[in-house]
Order: structure tokens, then sequence, then C-alpha cells
């Protein structure tokens, strides 16, 4: 079988070879966590796909917040002149509303996916970096906790998500609000940051023999697109990030109008991060639609090239559209129209994408399945998200609609009706490879359909709103200006929202208990996630598949006969791997969460006392000490992915700071006596 | 369920009997991760010199608000710390070229002398630092200086880590731990130690001579 593509070429300098460790303790400080049940084993895992489901299960936590935050406002804005929440009160909460969805809900539900289905999907039996994967979810756990505590003290940040300056100053915002808005942003930040260097060395390097780019499923190829965005994006928000800091916090000049400032300075550097981050949150779903339609339709991808590719353009173009934000601020005509035209175009791959899925459902045999249903419904309804993005595109147009109401309905079509549909769709289709049992159709129906129709009437009539001069962000509306009748409706639909997400929930509780295992190969899949059993073992793969072309695990079932017809020669359920080779042993380790948990002492110290701060700091050395020492896998592991040699080990040369030291602590008592025994990776 | 005389999908090749599966591109995955990382920070220093750029004549606008950085440059002496560092680079090359062969007292000598002269340009930063905080130019006085102090305070770090980073190869060298086998540690800091001396070049140009 010619099936290898490429002469093997085995590396000479991977970092080590055998770590030979004497007894349990490895080179580093503590003996190494062992857990294999109970909550240890999920708080110091490596592994791929717990770290997955914890990011789901805490993003869930968020939604559930954000969702009350959401309630909270529409409650209030249900009748004119509303009373429920006072004018500082309804600031922070939409701030907040917006901060927990984009940061601490979309995010790190398309982090559980990327987690749990990248490595399965390219045939890989953990990520490049597992220990690095684990730093990444507990730095988005303790920027959201961060992020969060700010309701226990002066107040929560009040500046909306976006949080201009000099709003953000100290001269408008007193209060310790933005600082926890901006230390808590750069905490999760570092965490998407590693996160990224991960999942692209994981997709570039790690892919099964014979998968070359163009035969990777797409949902890695948006995954792929979406951490290179995060890449090149997040550091220019840490900057504008840091400079708010600065100011607030030592008194430096960098939105301070009064020495000369140029404010606009935030709102460039926020919106050439902001802008790649939408399409951060929305690609992801965009790949999971590209799995799901081919599967419920029986029909391959229409134009895969044409999808992966439109999905890279976004990536390239999502860079050079950022000022359509600011068209409001007095750029200019010239700005003005540059990026009114690259909006438009950036319309053209979208398009594309959208064109691609229908002609994929085109004449295919449909089963409308709970998932199916879910990713139709994105396709509906990032469209018309779509189309009123490229209403904004025209600048005259958009001077009227910003700041209204419509904006609001604009996003919420991409965000919640785009991104949120795909998510949910793919977990209602991935949910038995996670966790071996699938959901209640009957029950995924009723959430599906409340979802949708609350959906609808909380956002459609916000277009009219926006239209007819409601401004965002106001906390109450006078009677009798043609307000009243859309904004009851609206908040009428955020409550059967609510009745669809509870509806949701009661789902997962039951059908833990009720339903079946599915078997390997639940939905007829196509990819070579469906080829291992549900749920996926812990070393993912008994052997390494080797992949021949798109969508290889479906022509491993369906292959022409003599008169060329597609029939089916084999059950998915029956050519699925068993799950019973390789005990493979995971390597938990306690430094990420330890690593992870110096940086909130850092934003305390920073807002409160520095001495504090310093404290955090010595964690954080202390653990990249354990860390760099202690070996990636444990002594009797089978063979663990290669990991990282200490010197970069977390991916910005912090990993060796303090490992010159501890060596020698640990030379003595320790084990460090043997070169054999060298403590690399 | 499976019946067992059905063979799965992907059954055993001859990939199982290998070792350590080969990358995908042949590269190691700390070398891309590093690649990656470096990309990122590129986008991380063009933020901070933009910033510098848009604000540097700024106090030109406000009476009373203290000296720009651009007034208190001393070019001659920023020319040799420069030189110094871009010095570093050529060592730092040299012990990459020494490991590769296996030469532990050559790389553990270039090791620390790159490590001395990054040591020597930081050494020349706090002496700038110093003596513009005595002529007028604090981090608060105006927007230039925030800008200023924040921009090569930010490189300053950088290098600092990266001397921490060529102490520890020095060590590990020394333990004997730098085998051949991983002997990559070099190169990876050898990229970060060039990424960090391409970014002065950048700054020295931009931000120091050109007016």
């Amino acid at each position: 079988m010619a099936i290898v593509e490429e002469e093997p070429r085995l590396l000479e300098l991977t970092a080590p070879e055998t770590v030979v460790v004497p007894a349990d303790r490895g080179t580093g400080v503590f003996a190494r966590p062992a857990a294999q049940t109970g909550w240890r084993s999920w708080l110091f895992t490596v592994d791929h796909k717990k770290i997955g489901i914890m990011y789901g299960a805490v993003a869930m936590l968020w939604f559930f917040v954000g969702g009350v935050e959401a309630l909270l406002v529409r409650t209030q804005l249900a009748t004119p002149n509303g009373t429920v929440l006072s004018a500082n009160l309804y600031n922070q909460l939409f701030t907040m509303h917006g901060i927990t969805m984009v940061f601490l809900v979309i995010m790190p539900l398309t982090a559980a996916f990327m987690n749990f289905m990248v490595p399965l999907m390219i045939g890989a039996r953990d990520v490049a970096f597992p220990r690095i994967n684990a730093l990444g979810l507990w730095l988005f756990v303790f920027g959201g906790v961060f992020l969060n505590i700010s309701w226990l003290t002066s107040g929560a940040p009040d500046c909306g998500w976006f949080c201009y300056a000099p709003n953000s100053g100290l001269s408008f915002s007193p209060g310790n609000g933005v600082d926890y808005y901006s230390l808590g942003l750069l905490i999760a930040g570092i965490g998407s940051m590693v996160g990224s260097v991960n999942l692209i060395t994981t997709i570039l390097n790690m892919r099964a023999p014979g998968m070359n780019l163009m035969k990777m499923p797409i949902f890695v190829w948006m995954t792929l697109v979406v951490q290179f965005l995060l890449l090149f994006s997040l550091p220019v928000i840490t900057i504008a990030l840091v400079f708010l800091s600065l100011d607030r916090l030592f008194g430096a000049n960098f939105f301070n109008v009064k020495a000369g400032a140029d404010p606009l300075l935030w709102q460039h550097l926020f919106w050439i991060f902001g802008h790649p981050e939408v399409y951060i949150l929305i690609l992801p779903s965009f790949g999971i639609v590209s799995e799901t339609l081919p599967v419920f339709s029986r029909k391959p991808l229409f134009g895969y090239p044409f999808v992966a590719f439109s999905g890279v353009a976004i990536g390239f173009m999502g860079f050079g559209v950022w000022a359509h934000h600011m068209f409001a601020s007095g750029l200019g005509p010239v700005s003005v129209a540059a990026f009114s035209l690259t909006t438009m175009f950036i319309a053209v791959p979208t398009g594309v994408k959208i064109l691609n899925w229908v002609g994929t459902m085109w004449g295919g045999n449909i089963r409308f399945t709970v998932p199916m249903m879910f990713s139709v419904s994105l396709v509906a309804m990032f469209t018309i998200g779509g189309l009123s993005g490229v209403m904004h595109a025209m600048a005259a147009a958009d001077t009227q609609q910003t700041d209204s109401y419509f904006i609001v309905a604009h996003f919420h079509y991409v965000l919640f009706g785009g991104a949120l549909m795909g998510l949910f769709g793919g977990m209602y289709y991935w949910w038995p490879k996670i966790f071996g049992h699938r959901l209640n159709e009957r029950l995924g129906k009723w959430h599906f359909w409340l979802v949708l129709i609350g959906f609808n009437l909380t956002f459609g009539p916000m277009h009219i709103l926006g239209l007819q001069g409601l401004p965002r962000r106001t906390y109450r509306y006078g009677p009798g200006l043609g307000f009243d009748f859309w904004n009851l409706v609206a908040t009428i639909g955020a409550y059967i929202i609510l009745v669809g997400m509870l509806v949701f929930a009661y789902n997962i509780l039951r059908s833990r208990k009720t339903m079946p295992p599915a078997g390997a190969d639940p939905w007829d899949g196509r990819t070579i996630e469906w080829s291992i059993p549900s749920p996926a073992p812990e070393h993912n793969f008994d052997y390494v598949p080797v992949v021949t072309q798109i969508d290889d695990f479906w022509h491993h079932k369906y292959q022409k006969n003599a008169e060329g017809e597609l029939v089916q020669i084999a059950r998915g359920d029956d050519i699925a791997q068993a799950g019973d080779q390789h005990p493979h042993l995971p390597s938990p380790s306690y430094w990420p969460l330890v690593l992870a948990a110096g940086f909130p002492l850092i934003g305390f110290g920073l807002i409160y006392n520095l001495a504090l701060a310093f404290v955090g700091l010595g964690l954080i050395l202390i653990a990249i000490y354990g860390w760099a020492m202690e070996p990636s896998t444990a002594p009797g592991g089978e063979s663990h992915p290669v990991e990282d040699s200490p010197a970069t080990d977390d991916g910005d040369g912090e990993a060796v700071d303090t490992s010159v030291e501890d060596a020698e602590d640990h030379s003595v008592a320790e084990s460090i006596s043997d070169p054999e025994e060298a403590p690399v990776g | 369920m499976a019946d067992t005389t059905v063979a799965p999908a992907y059954g055993p090749t001859e990939w199982d009997e290998v070792e350590h599966m080969p990358t995908s591109t042949g590269l190691s995955n700390v070398k891309i991760t590093m690649w990656a990382f470096l990309g990122s920070e590129c986008l991380l220093f063009g933020s901070l010199i933009s910033t510098y750029l848009l604000d540097r004549n700024k106090p030109d606008l406000i009476p009373g608000s203290g000296p720009k950085a651009s007034t208190l440059f001393d070019i001659p002496f920023t020319s040799v710390s420069s030189f110094v560092l871009l010095m570093s680079s050529m060592t730092m090359v040299l012990a990459v070229s020494a490991i590769a062969r296996g030469n532990q007292e050559r790389t553990r000598l270039w090791l620390a002398t790159t490590a001395a002269l990054g040591a020597t340009f930081i050494a020349g930063q706090v002496y700038e630092f110093t003596v513009f905080y005595r002529e007028g130019l604090g981090y608060t006085t105006n927007i230039s200086g925030s800008a200023f102090f924040t921009l090569t305070g930010f490189h300053g770090i950088h290098v600092t880590l990266g001397i921490v980073m060529l102490a520890t190869l020095w060590y590990l060298s020394k333990a004997g731990h730098l085998t051949r086998e991983n002997a990559e540690s070099v190169e990876i800091v050898g990229l970060y130690w060039h990424f960090v001396d391409i970014v002065w070049v950048v700054i020295f140009t931009v931000v120091y001579l050109i007016p």
C-alpha cells in the first residue's frame, strides 16, 4: 500500500530519549500526582480530553452567569422607565455580559472542541505539549474568576467590553473595575497564547501518516486559522491592556489626554485585536458545521479546497478591516473608504462558505437530527447577521446605525445565531465521542426550537428598534417613543431562550442516566475520530491510523462495486478499533495549576499591594522550576509525545528562569547524578 | 458488539513499531513553537514601536511637560551598546556551532560570552535610564517618557530572560546534561536571542537614528 507519502524523517535532535528516574519521585520537588479517578485526576491532568471537557464545563458555568446578566438587562428594558437596575449596575451588567460571553464562554467552548477533537481528528495521541495545554486551561479559569471577583469589590468594570479610553482612565472610572478588566483579560490572554502555539504545533507537526494539509478535516483547518489569528492578534491587545494598566496603576500617560495622548490609539489597538477576534469566535463553528453537514447530508463536503482556503482568506483579510468599528470617530475619508472596501471584500470568502454548505446539502439524503438542525440554523442565522454586516460596511449607513440597537442585533445574529448555534450543534454531534452516549433527540429538538424561536424574538426586533433610533447601552427609555412593544417582545424572547437552555441542562442530566451506549460510530461519521471507541480511550488510538484521503474513515465503510455504485461494505461500529491496546499512562503534573495560580496573585498584588505581586512572581518562578525539572513522562509511562526542552517550556522562555538553582538544590538531595537522567523535557 | 473476525479499519502498521513518530514537517515541535512565538512577538514590539512613534513629539504640544526622550539620546553611547548586542549574536552562532560538533567547553565559552555581552547591554540600558531620569525625564513625566521607557523596558526584559536561558544552558552543559540529543535547546535559545537582537536593530534605527 503506497500510503506513506513522505520518507519518514526521524529527527536526530528530538529532546529526551528514555528518562530514567528512580522510584515515583521525579526530579521535581513533589512526587508526581498519580490519581486515575476522583477530583485529583482532573485537577492535575494533562490529558487533552479531560482538559477539553473542563474547558467546556467551566464555559457552561460562565454561560449561566452571562445569561443571568443578560436576563437582568432584558428585564430592566422590558418596560419603559424600568426600575429593576440602577444606571450604574446596568453599566456593569452589560459590560460583564459582553466580556463573559466573548472571553469566558465562546472562546473556551471552541477551545473545548479544539482540545478534545483535534488530536482525535489528526490521529495523534495528545497535543504537542500536554502540560502547556493544562496551563492554558488554568489560566482561563483563574482569569475568569479574577474578572468576576470585581463584583465583590468596588464594582465590576462598567466601560463596555471594549472599554474605550479615556473613559477607562482613573478620572472617569475611579474604582478598581477597570483594573480587574485589564489584568483579568491579560491573564486569560496568556492562557490563549500558550494554547495557540501548542495547537499550531500539534496540527502542523503531529498529523497521522498520509494526512497532508489538504486531507485534514475542515474543523482542523479552521482551528489552525483561528490559532494563527490568536497568535497575531493577542500581542496587540496585550500591549493595549498593559498600557491601560500602566496608566492606571503607575501613572503612565498613554491615554492621558492632558499629556497630549490620542485616545484613538486604544481604539486602533483594541480593534486590531478585536476584529480578528470575531473570526476567532465564528470560524470554529464554521469548522463544526463543515463536519456535520456532510455527515447528515450523506455527501462529501462540496468544494473542500474552497472551504479550506476561504477560511484562510478570512483569516488574512480579518486583519485589514478593523477600522470599520471606528467609522464614527472621524478617521478621514481615505481611511473610511479603504476600510469600507476591505469590509465588503471580506464578505466574499464568507459567502463562498455559505454557498458550499448549501451545495453540500443540495440533493443530499438529509437526516434532520439535532446536530443537523443546529448546523442548518447556523447557515441561516449567520447569513442574516452577515448581511447586516455588509450594511455596516457602507460607511454612510454605518454612521447612522453605529451605537444603536441595530448593531446589537447584528452581532448577536453572528455570535449567537452563528457561533453559539454551531457550538450547540457540535455538542450534540460529538457528545457520544466525549461521553459515550448521545443526548436525547426529543429533548434536543425542544432545546433547538425554543432557542431558535427565542433567539429570533429577542434579537430580530432589535433591528427595528435600532433603525427607529434606540441607542444601545441606555439603561431606560421613555414611554410613548415607539420602543415599548418591541422591547417587551425581546424580553419575552430572552426568557424563551432561558427555557430552552433549561431543557438542555435537563437533557444532559437525563441522557446520562437513560441513553444507551452509543457505539463507536453513531452517526455514520466520515472522519477518523469515529474509528475509535466511544468515549475515546485514554490513549486515543490503538494503532497509528494511516490516512489516504479526505473523509478517510468513510471510505473504509463505503466502496464502489462493479457497477461503480457506492455500497456499504462495513459498519463503523464493527471496524472501529477496540481500544484495548497501548495502556498509555498519562503523566499528570501539579505544575501547570501552580504556575497559573501565580498570575491572579500578581493581579491582586498590582491592584492592592505590590508585596503580594512578588509572592505571585515567586510562586511562578518556583512552578517554572518544578516544571522544568520534571520529565514530561512519568517513570513507567508509555511513549508520550515528545515534550519540550526546558529552555522553551512555556513558549516564552521563562521556563528556565531558576532552574539553575533548582538543579543545584536537588542535585545533592535528589537524583540528578547521572547524565542519563537529564531533566530535559 | 464488534465481531472479532472483522479487522479494524486502522490496524497495526509499520508505524506502530517506530519508537518516536517522526513529525509531519520534519522540524521538531519545540522549533515550530519557538518560530510561532517569535511571530507573535513581532506584533508585540510592532505595537510598542508604533505607539512610541505616535507619541514621541507629543510633549511639544504641552508647554512645560519636560524633555522629549529624543532630545536626550546619546547616539555614540547607544551605538556602542548596540554593537555589543550585535556581537553577542555572533558568539551565539559560535555556541550553536560548537554544540553541533559536540565541543562542550567551547559551547560553554561562547554561551558565557554571549550572556556577558547581553549583560553589558543591559548595564548600558540601566545607565541610560538613570541619566535620562537625572536629566528630567521620568516614567510619568510626559507621554514620550512613558512610551520610551515601556518600549525599551520590554526589550530589556526580553534580553534579561535570554541571559537567564543562556546561564541555564551553561549550567546544563557543565553538569553534563547537554548531550548531542538535546543540543537543539541551544539552537532554540539562539533563535530567541537573534530575534531579540533584530528587534533592537529596528528599535535603534527607528527610535534613535531617525530624527
